[in-house]
Formats: C-alpha cells, sequence, structure tokens
C-alpha cells in the first residue's frame, strides 16, 4: 500500500464569506466547525441510562444541556444533537457505544452534515423573528427547538445571555442551505446596523 | 400658489417646517405633517382626479383610508412611484410629486368625459349586453379596449427599487386602532406588565378622532392633554409596542393578524437600511378590535362634485391641518355629528349653513348650539342636486311638507358641501375573524354579535359613538371598568338610502358608490332585472369593489336593495368582508423572497471549484449541480461529447453529493430494507452493495439507488437527488404507522457525505495512492462492494459502483472534506487526462447503458416490469410495500407500455424527449399512440443518435419500425433493446 501524500485540509462552507462587524445591537458570527453526533435513543432508554460522561440525556424535549465545551440538545422523544470539538468526537463515540452497548441505538457522525451561526445582541429576537414564527420572547436561555428561519430548516438555539446582558442564539441549518441562511440573516439585518 | 386656505394657527402640522410638493408639475406649498390631501385642499385645489367609467371631475371626498375618489399617482424619487394612492394617506415630504389619474390629454380637458354625456347608455351590466357578439372580439377587440379607457392609474414598469421587510410577532394583546377606544384598551391592558400589548393604527399619529377634536374634555382636560398623556404613559411601558402607519388588514385562524407597516414612503431621503414596508404576521392571545367607523355619504343628483366631501373629513382638514375646506359651506346631514363639524368651522370663520332631513323635534342639542353660534339650520329640508361642473358652487335644496313631498327648490350657495347621512362601523376584522354580525335598526348597522375567536370589539366599531362610551368601552375591552367624564358627543341620525327629490327630476346621477361610478338609477335596475343577492348586485353592478371596497358605500347600496325589494336589511344580509382591508402592496407580501434570497440555492462542497474550472450549471430541485464544463469556446454538445469520450476512454469525475443518502441502523434494518425494497435484502453480505427498486403502495416505481451494507446492522441507501426528502418521508411513515415494531432508526446523511464519483478504465489508478487501508484489486473489492478507509488521511465510504458500465468508485468523504479530496483525486487524475463531467455526460453515459432515471423514464404509472426489472421483484417475499398492487390483473395486463431503445433511421436525427409514438402515420385522428420518448441523446460513444422510450407492448416490438413526431411530422426509428454499449458489461470489470 502505497503512502497517501497529504492530509486534506477541513474547510467549512461558510468559511469564505465575509462577516458584517458585531455590535452590541446585532451580531452574525460563523462559528467554526466541529463535530455532532445525531443520537437516537428510546424516551425510556434515555431515562435510563441518565447520562452519557457529562451530558443529561433525561431533560424535557427542547432543552439543551451543556457542559464547558459540548452541547446537547433534546428535539424529540428519541432524538438528540450533540455537540462538540471535533478533537472530542472519537473518544466521546467509543465511550458512547459502551454506555448503549445492548440498547438500541443510532449514534450517527454529522459533524459535517450541519453549519452554524451566532446572532446575538439587542436585536436578535427582531432578525430571527423576520423569518422565524416562534415567540422568541418567550424561548428561556437553555432551551433549543427545530424550526424554519425563512425557507430553511432550523435548529435554534437560545445560549446564555451575554456578559453584556444581551441574548444569544446559535443557529443549525444543513450545509447546503448554509450560505442562503446567512445572506437572509444579514439582510434582515441591515436596519440595525449589519450590512 | 398661495397657500389661501391654510388658517394662521392651530392644527398638527409643523410650521417651522414649510415644504413645496408637486400636483400635475404645479408647486403647492405644504408643512410638515401634511397629507396630499390636506396639502391640495390648503391652496383651494378639490379637484384632483376623474372617476373611473364616466371621466367625471372628482374631489376629496375623505381625510382617510375610505377615500374613493382622490387617487393619486406618488412618486418619491427615483423609481419610487406607484398609482392609486389615496391622499389622505399620502404623508408630503419636500419635492414629493403627485399626478392626477385617469383622464387624457389633461386633468381639466378629457376625451374620455364624452362617456357622463353618454351615461344613459352606460347601464350596470353594459358591457356584458352590448359586447356580446361576434364572440372572438371580446377578446381581441372589446376587452383590450375597455380595459385601457377604464380606470384607475399605470402601473410602474421599472423594478421596484424598494425593500420590504417580514416579522413575525407574539403578544398577549393586539389592539387594532389607536383612537379613544384603542387607546383606553392598551391602557387597561398593558397594566399588566406580564401582558405584551401591541398597538397599531394606520393613520400617521396614534389618536384617532382626538387628533382634530379641539372642543371635548376627558376627565377635566382637553382631549388632546388626555391624547399626549395617554401616549406617554403607553411608550413609558416597556411590554408597549406602538406601531403607527400599520394597518391591520387580514384577520386569520387563531389569532393570527396580518399588519402592513410603512416605514419610509413619508420620507423624502430614507436611510438605505430601512425597508420601506414590514408585513407583520402578529400572533394574539387576544384582539381588541378599535377600527372606528366609517361617514356615509348622502345619495343626491351630482353629490360627487369636487368640493362636496364627508362632513367629518372637513373637521379633519379644518382642525388636524388648519385648512379650509372653502369659505362658504353647506352641512347636509341626517344626523346630529355633523352640527360639530359645522361649529368647527363657524369658529374658524366659515359661512356655514345646516340642511337636515330631520324635523327639529327629531334631533338633539346639537340644533340650539348650532343656532347660539349663528348657523342658520334648515330642518326637514332635502337636498335635490348640487349646482357646478368642476367645483361645487351651489345646494339646491327644498322643505319636505307633512308628506314628505319636497316643496319650492331653494339654492344655497357654496363653495363646499360637508354631507353625513349618519356612520357605518368598521367591522371587516371582526368579519373576517368568521364573528357573526347582527343587523341593529336603531343604529342602521351591522354589528358585531357573535365572535369565533378570542377577541372584542370596543368603541365605534360596534356602534358606540359617545366620547365618553367609547373609551369606557375601551377600558373594559382591555380588562379595567373605569369611569370616564367626557363632553357628550353629538350622536344619533336618521338612516337614509337617498334623498327625497322631486318625482319629476330629470334622470340624474346621484352616486351610491363613488370609486366605481354606481349610481342608484344602476343599482335599481339591476333589482329589475333579478338580481336580489347583495352579491350578485355588487358583482353585476361593481359596487363595493375596487381599492376601496364599498367603505363609504356599502350601507347605501345595501338599503336601496332592500327598499326596492320591499324586505328588511338582514334578508338582503351584507355582503362577505375579505381582506386586505386597505390595498397592500404585492413588496410586502415578497418581502425579501427575491434575487438570491428568492429560494434557496443548495451547492455542494465542491461547487466553488466547478464554478472556478467554468461550470455550467443545472437546476435539480433546489441544487445547483454543475451541468457541464465547456473548455474554452466549447458548446454544451462539444462540450459533452468530449466528457463522454473521456470517460469511456481513459476517466471521469463527476460530483455526486446531492445524492440523498440515509442511514438505516438497528438490529431489524435488513428486515425494514427488505420490506421496503422490491429486491431481497437479508441475505446481502456486510461489504456489499446493491441496487434497489422501491414502490409506493399502488405497485408503482417511486425511487431507486444503490445501499450498501456496512455492518450487519447498518445500511448506507443511497436515493436520488430529488428523491431524496420524500424517500425518508416514506421510510419514516412506514417505520412509525406500520411497523412501530420494528428496531430502527433513519437518520439522513445527505450532506455529511460528499461523494466524488471517479469513472473509467484508469479510475483504480487515479485513487490508488489516495487510499488507505483498502485493498482495491478487483478480486479483493468486486463490483458492488463497499469498504471504508481513509483516503488523502481522511476517513472515507469507497463504493465500487458504476453508473456509467465503466469500472467506477464513489468515493464518499465528510463534506467539509470534499473539495480538497476532490482537488487531489483530480491532480491525480492529470497523468491519465482525468475529465471533470457534469450532469449531462452522467445522462449520456446512463443512457448509452440503459439504466433508467426515476422521473424520466417513469412518470409515477410504471411497474418495475414496464422497465424490464422484473428480476427486481423478490418472488418469494412474503410482503414488501406494493407487493399486493402488482398482483392486480391490470399491472401485469398485456398492452403496457415497456421500456425500449429506438434508433432513428437517420443517425445525426436526436428525437424530441416526449415525442410521440405511433405505428401508421395516416391513420385518422386521433391516432392511436403508442408510447412516448422518454430519452434522448447524441452518443459520441455510439457514433449516433440514441434514444429511450416507452411503447406499448415494447418487448414484443424489437425490430419493428414505428413512426415517431418531430417538429416537421414524423421520422422512422427502429424499436430496439434498451443498451447501446459494451451490452456483455465488460468493461466494469476492467
Amino acid at each position: 500500500m502505497p503512502e497517501t501524500t497529504a492530509i486534506a485540509r477541513r474547510v467549512g462552507v461558510l468559511e469564505s464569506i465575509d462577516a458584517p462587524p458585531a455590535s452590541t445591537a446585532i451580531t452574525i458570527r460563523v462559528l467554526p466547525v466541529q463535530a455532532r453526533f445525531a443520537l437516537r435513543l428510546a424516551a425510556s432508554d434515555a431515562a435510563r441510562v441518565g447520562r452519557l460522561g457529562d451530558l443529561d440525556l433525561s431533560l424535557p424535549i427542547n432543552r439543551a444541556s451543556h457542559s464547558s465545551s459540548r452541547l446537547l440538545a433534546r428535539l424529540g422523544p428519541d432524538e438528540f444533537l450533540i455537540l462538540l470539538p471535533s478533537p472530542d468526537a472519537e473518544p466521546f463515540a467509543t465511550q458512547a457505544k459502551a454506555a448503549l452497548a445492548g440498547t438500541h441505538h443510532a449514534l450517527t457522525e454529522i459533524g459535517d452534515r450541519n453549519i452554524a451561526i451566532e446572532v446575538s445582541g439587542r436585536y436578535a429576537a427582531d432578525v430571527l423573528n423576520a423569518g422565524c414564527p416562534l415567540d422568541l420572547g418567550r424561548m428561556a436561555p437553555g432551551e433549543a427547538t427545530r424550526t424554519l428561519l425563512g425557507k430553511v430548516e432550523v435548529v435554534l438555539f437560545r445560549l446564555a445571555d451575554g456578559d453584556d446582558g444581551v441574548a444569544r442564539y446559535r443557529l443549525e441549518c444543513w450545509r447546503s442551505f448554509g450560505r442562503y441562511l446567512h445572506a437572509f440573516l444579514i439582510e434582515a439585518a441591515r436596519e440595525y446596523g449589519a450590512s | 400658489m398661495p397657500a389661501s386656505f391654510r388658517l394662521a394657527s392651530g392644527g398638527r402640522i409643523d410650521r417651522t417646517k414649510p415644504i413645496v410638493i408637486r400636483f400635475n408639475g404645479h408647486e403647492v406649498p405644504a408643512f410638515d405633517g401634511d397629507t396630499a390631501a390636506s396639502a391640495l385642499l390648503a391652496s383651494g385645489i378639490h379637484f384632483v382626479g376623474r372617476s373611473f367609467k364616466y371621466h367625471r371631475p372628482r374631489g376629496i371626498l375623505t381625510h382617510g383610508s375610505e377615500e374613493p375618489n382622490a387617487l393619486l399617482d406618488v412618486d418619491r424619487g427615483g423609481d419610487r412611484r406607484d398609482p392609486n394612492n389615496r391622499a389622505g394617506m399620502v404623508e408630503a415630504f419636500d419635492g414629493l410629486s403627485l399626478r392626477s389619474q385617469n383622464h387624457w390629454p389633461s386633468l381639466g380637458v378629457d376625451v374620455g368625459e364624452l362617456n357622463d354625456a353618454l351615461g344613459a347608455i352606460f347601464v350596470s351590466g353594459f358591457y356584458y349586453k352590448t359586447f356580446m357578439w361576434p364572440k372572438v372580439f371580446w377578446k381581441h377587440v372589446y376587452e383590450p379596449v375597455i380595459r385601457a379607457a377604464a380606470g384607475l392609474g399605470q402601473s410602474p414598469t421599472a423594478p421596484d427599487p424598494e425593500r420590504y421587510a417580514q416579522r413575525h410577532a407574539h403578544c398577549e394583546v393586539l389592539v387594532v386602532g389607536a383612537g379613544p377606544a384603542g387607546i383606553a384598551a392598551a391602557l387597561a391592558a398593558s397594566e399588566d406588565k406580564a401582558k405584551r400589548v401591541i398597538l397599531c393604527d394606520e393613520q400617521s399619529e396614534p389618536g384617532g378622532t382626538l387628533l382634530h377634536d379641539t372642543t371635548s374634555q376627558i376627565d377635566g382636560e382637553t382631549a388632546q392633554q388626555w391624547l399626549t398623556r395617554s401616549l406617554a404613559t403607553l411608550r413609558a411601558r416597556p411590554n408597549v409596542t406602538i406601531l403607527p402607519r400599520t394597518t391591520a388588514f387580514g384577520y386569520f385562524n387563531h389569532n393570527h393578524i396580518a399588519l402592513s407597516e410603512r416605514i419610509t414612503d413619508h420620507m423624502r431621503h430614507p436611510d438605505p437600511s430601512l425597508p420601506r414596508e414590514r408585513l407583520w404576521q402578529v400572533r394574539a392571545g387576544r384582539v381588541l378590535l378599535a377600527a372606528g367607523a366609517h361617514e356615509r355619504p348622502l345619495v343626491f343628483a351630482d353629490n360627487d362634485r369636487p368640493g362636496i366631501m364627508l362632513a367629518e373629513s372637513m373637521r379633519v382638514f379644518l382642525n388636524r391641518y388648519a385648512v379650509l375646506p372653502g369659505r362658504q359651506a353647506v352641512i347636509a346631514t341626517t344626523g346630529a355629528s355633523a352640527y360639530q363639524a359645522a361649529l368647527d368651522l363657524r369658529r374658524a370663520g366659515v359661512e356655514v349653513t345646516i340642511v337636515d332631513l330631520r324635523q327639529e323635534t327629531d334631533c338633539g342639542p346639537e340644533v340650539t348650539a348650532a343656532i347660539h353660534e349663528g348657523i342658520e339650520v334648515l330642518n326637514g329640508h332635502t337636498v335635490i342636486g348640487a349646482k357646478g361642473r368642476a367645483r361645487v358652487d351651489g345646494l339646491v335644496v327644498a322643505r319636505l311638507d307633512a308628506q314628505g313631498v319636497p316643496g319650492a327648490a331653494r339654492v344655497l350657495g357654496c363653495d363646499c358641501v360637508g354631507m353625513s347621512g349618519g356612520w357605518t362601523p368598521a367591522v371587516h376584522l371582526f368579519s373576517q375573524s368568521r364573528g357573526k354580525l347582527a343587523f341593529n335598526a336603531e343604529l342602521d348597522a351591522f354589528l358585531p354579535a357573535r365572535s369565533v375567536q378570542n377577541e372584542t370589539s370596543a368603541g365605534s366599531c360596534r356602534g358606540t359613538y359617545d366620547l365618553a362610551a367609547c373609551i369606557g368601552d375601551g377600558a373594559i375591552a382591555g380588562g379595567i371598568a373605569r369611569s370616564v367624564e367626557a363632553t357628550a358627543s353629538f350622536v344619533g341620525f336618521q338612516s337614509v338610502r337617498i334623498m327625497t327629490a322631486p318625482l319629476d327630476q330629470k334622470p340624474v346621477k346621484a352616486f351610491v358608490d363613488f370609486q366605481n361610478d354606481v349610481t342608484a338609477k344602476d343599482i335599481k335596475l339591476a333589482v329589475r332585472e333579478g338580481f336580489e343577492s347583495i352579491e350578485h348586485v355588487k358583482r353585476y353592478t361593481t359596487t363595493g369593489m375596487a381599492t376601496d371596497q364599498g367603505k363609504t358605500s356599502n350601507m347605501n347600496a345595501l338599503g336601496l336593495v332592500a327598499g326596492q325589494l320591499g324586505r328588511e336589511i338582514p334578508a338582503v344580509g351584507t355582503t362577505t368582508f375579505r381582506l386586505p382591508y386597505t390595498p397592500v402592496t404585492f413588496g410586502s407580501f415578497a418581502g425579501p423572497n427575491r434575487g438570491d434570497l428568492f429560494d434557496p440555492a443548495r451547492i455542494t462542497p465542491i461547487h466553488d471549484w466547478a464554478v472556478k474550472n467554468g461550470a455550467k450549471f443545472e437546476d435539480v430541485g433546489l441544487w445547483k449541480r454543475a451541468w457541464y464544463f465547456p473548455a474554452r469556446s466549447e458548446d454544451m454538445h462539444a462540450a459533452v461529447a468530449r466528457e463522454c469520450k473521456a470517460v469511456r476512454t481513459s476517466a471521469g469525475i463527476f460530483d455526486a453529493s446531492t445524492l440523498g443518502k440515509i442511514e438505516v441502523a438497528g438490529p431489524d434494518a435488513a428486515e425494514f430494507m427488505n420490506r421496503i425494497y422490491t429486491n431481497a435484502w437479508l441475505k446481502l453480505e456486510p461489504g456489499r452493495c446493491r441496487y434497489g427498486l422501491m414502490l409506493k403502495e399502488d405497485g408503482y416505481v417511486f425511487d431507486d439507488g444503490v445501499a450498501a451494507r456496512l455492518t450487519p446492522e447498518l445500511f448506507h441507501v443511497t436515493t436520488t437527488t430529488g428523491g431524496a426528502p420524500r424517500v425518508l418521508t416514506h421510510m419514516e411513515d412506514y417505520l412509525q404507522t406500520e411497523w412501530p415494531d420494528l428496531k430502527v432508526y433513519l437518520t439522513s446523511i445527505t450532506e455529511q457525505w460528499a461523494v466524488i464519483a471517479v469513472q473509467g478504465q484508469r479510475a483504480r489508478d487515479i485513487i490508488a495512492h489516495l487510499v488507505e487501508g483498502i485493498a482495491l484489486d478487483d478480486a479483493s473489492f468486486p463490483h458492488m462492494a463497499v469498504r471504508t478507509g481513509r483516503i488523502c488521511g481522511v476517513p472515507c465510504r469507497l463504493f465500487r459502483v458504476s453508473f456509467t458500465g465503466e469500472l467506477g468508485f464513489e468515493i464518499n468523504v465528510p463534506a467539509d472534506y470534499g473539495q480538497a479530496v476532490w482537488e487531489a483525486v483530480h491532480e491525480s487524475g492529470r497523468r491519465f487526462d482525468i475529465t471533470p463531467y457534469g450532469t449531462e455526460t452522467m445522462h449520456v453515459l446512463r443512457a448509452e447503458k440503459g439504466f433508467i432515471i426515476v422521473g424520466q423514464e417513469t412518470d409515477g404509472t410504471v411497474t418495475p416490469d414496464d422497465l424490464g426489472l422484473s428480476g427486481l421483484v423478490g418472488k418469494a417475499k412474503r410482503d414488501f410495500v406494493g407487493k399486493r398492487s402488482l398482483a392486480r390483473p391490470d399491472m401485469s395486463a398485456a398492452g403496457r407500455k415497456q421500456l425500449v431503445g429506438l434508433l432513428t433511421e437517420d443517425p445525426q436525427l436526436v428525437l424530441d424527449e416526449g415525442a410521440q409514438v405511433v405505428a401508421d402515420p395516416n391513420q385518422p385522428i386521433p391516432m392511436r399512440m403508442l408510447g412516448h420518448v422518454t430519452s434522448s441523446y447524441k452518443s459520441a460513444n455510439v457514433g449516433r443518435s440514441i434514444a429511450l422510450a416507452m411503447i406499448a407492448d415494447g418487448r414484443r416490438r424489437i425490430n419493428e419500425r414505428l413512426q415517431v413526431t418531430t417538429p416537421d411530422g414524423f421520422t422512422t426509428a427502429t424499436v430496439v433493446e434498451p443498451l447501446f454499449f459494451d451490452p456483455e458489461g465488460v468493461r466494469l470489470h476492467a
């Protein structure tokens, strides 16, 4: 077997896009590439297993739990989205498979399937509501849900408020919709200073 | 032109900001805070347009959004131009340019005015009755001419330069209308800080009637002070959002309300970051409707002369804009409220006479108040007609005797007339909410009776006209009862449909609907001709249509129909109110969804490389797919021929990332596959692939693709590009509803993996040194096998599959590495002249091999056997989706269309896809169609044109010569097996 010649570089779909300047009014920031897993696991099994390492599987639907650098969102009774730094992916998968051995589940790596954008600032909810029909005023930090933004299906996280007290949201969508989603947000944010 | 009708003081205009607007090119002075209507009136301009049908001179009838006459073409600079703006709703700014509409050559001299003289001909239904024959003339002569002659303004032709925004919002309480009732409602509702309250109003500032009420006192302060203080309270509450210039125009299910907010139309140089309008979709816990009421015009001869307007609108122009409607006014009324207009005008120095249909004994304190102010009041008088043409110069009135017969006519000289026929509550939104209306005879109005949604009407939109009562009503609607002391309003009116005229009066035009030029006579004629339903009368006469939707005319029209039929109004009913309440721009509905944002353009990980390398793209669903890669000056045919040749001579590289991909995981994965696909999956070994056909319950082919068994419990399924979402849905549907017992999970991995197809005899040589951990030789890694390993150091799932008939690999790598791996493979392939190819070449190559494309060879009525793929149907399988349908006799009956190849007699001729196939072109029409061409290409590898077709009993017709339609007639083609290249399939195993 000949040696492979090169290690290919990972390039996020939005890496080449210029970001508008950040402001306290509105900031739209493309988040760097990372690892993700889709976990399917029956609700009863999730309750029984309880935790995957430091991630809580027993939390209610549409809630997210996070520990240091990891984030887990329960999107349905048997559906979880797990976000973690790329180097953690393999150890996590090994650990999860061990914890779930003998339990019917599917742990699928989808780190490249999604892209992520953070929207924060005083007008963050207004910008999101340009295309998202949810009542964001009633979405508390720590909640996460699948929803629509413009013509794209997204997973929307309300993150912990920023140090300056402004709301922060994280959006995830499939990579091929990423540029549309980014452009939609920039257009919606124009009147608040993004351009 | 001096603004000689502007008062020296008063009004809500900003006198420190004088501006100039233009009307038909003439300068008109105005102030910030003016509307187009108030600015024109301040310069004494009443005549501002021509009517729709008769081209009669028309003036400004109202101050608001119900305006039927004063429709202006507005140019805000640049390409910011649009027609049919209601003059009272256009806010003036310096440089605003207005034009009148519907006349030629000019407003003053209009050829179309001839229609007015011919009025006896233009009765209702005129067009239907007259332009009957010959039939073809309607479409080609009559309709275009009539449309050109008939009304309203010219649409702009330049693209709209404006941006439009949209917004979803939620609140506990939405208050529609910021008059006294709405403000009281918002104050009450927002006391609870947990309640989010949105208060919207179509006017430029909140306040409603309070903005022009200079006489009332509320709780010891002036109406204006009360308004200022109330608004300050609301603005100080963080839970309140006030939206001026915002019209609630649609009321849908579940308290879903659409608002149109106009953001920049009142600005000369709007900040370019601002959208022109914002379409709000509000979901409200509770809706409080405080939409107000519309004043009714009086119906008498020539009631449309410029200078004749609604009495309350006169009061608005006078008090809110400090504009005199004239110097000598007649107030013609059947109710009390117009007396306030008379009083305000008198105090502003206008000479005023009141003509009241009511006898003095039927009136309230308003008469004494008027007489006390020195106003002449003519009680028990009717209005017979108006004098003047381009401007009213007199009103003909007469006393009614005890029998109600008019006596001697008397002309009251005047330069303006304020008329009032009472009030019609604005129940439009309530009606849109599907609430039930009930007729109230005392108030002569339909009022909200039974709610269907969680809403409440308050104030004059439910027939409460007294100021204190409106405020109290609003407060209760907002949740807090409070007592209010306010100056008593003049309320009450006598309902009248048409003003009594002498029996010997010559035919006249007494307008009911000003915008559509519908007269009282037209409505009577419609009823005589048998139209009894108000909906039919509306459509026959056009009363109540167009931009104002009959806001001023509906009750008069309804009353006339009821009177003519001798029925009560509730028996006639009212027309259904539909959205929008007032016209809404197309732009606000389109919102940001145009240009690049019209639809998401889905791009693959290799997209940017394809762009850089000159690919032409085609749209496949939302995907942008590289179609072909022209070299230098190549056209599509040359490029495709070169790409096709290259793949079969050396190797090609193709971006197959858009293929749908699904992971089917779990102990029952194989059983699930076995049920979903027609062929057998249980015994497929890990590491092997299989081509599968998927049917719907009806037995017809739904999708196809290759699936690989990675482990005993894990399948990597591929679908067609367009079929990806519906296949996943189909699978989930069966899993969740039919087979919930199966332990299987489905996860879409379409976008997790970039797919790089390397096809051709050199494929193995090209990738060999990039791949780690996979033996590539034919024995270790045969056709239709899958291996996992690494390529360029990246984890990959390597498929040995072929959609070209050549030796081929499909390299699946995580999408973020897709372009890097593609570039490495492309670089590695240079020594073999690896050629990037697009979807067109992919199509040609697979057609050469007779491989189907679902959606091209199939159309939702094709069985596996029709495609010659009955071998893929597991006969021994107990069940699979579609199995039972395949057993129906018709699914295997003779005469079904079957997949075959066609070779044209002329090898250069490429058939049209979709072309019909017949046996004998000389048979009588209608001919018996045997089938149609499904795929057709020029094949560089075969050296001639090739085609696939679905032909009745096609497999029995091999070698038959059939006739195929061409743009010019027919051509001859021979039926062949659907396989044109390498029939033995040896190239797969190179």
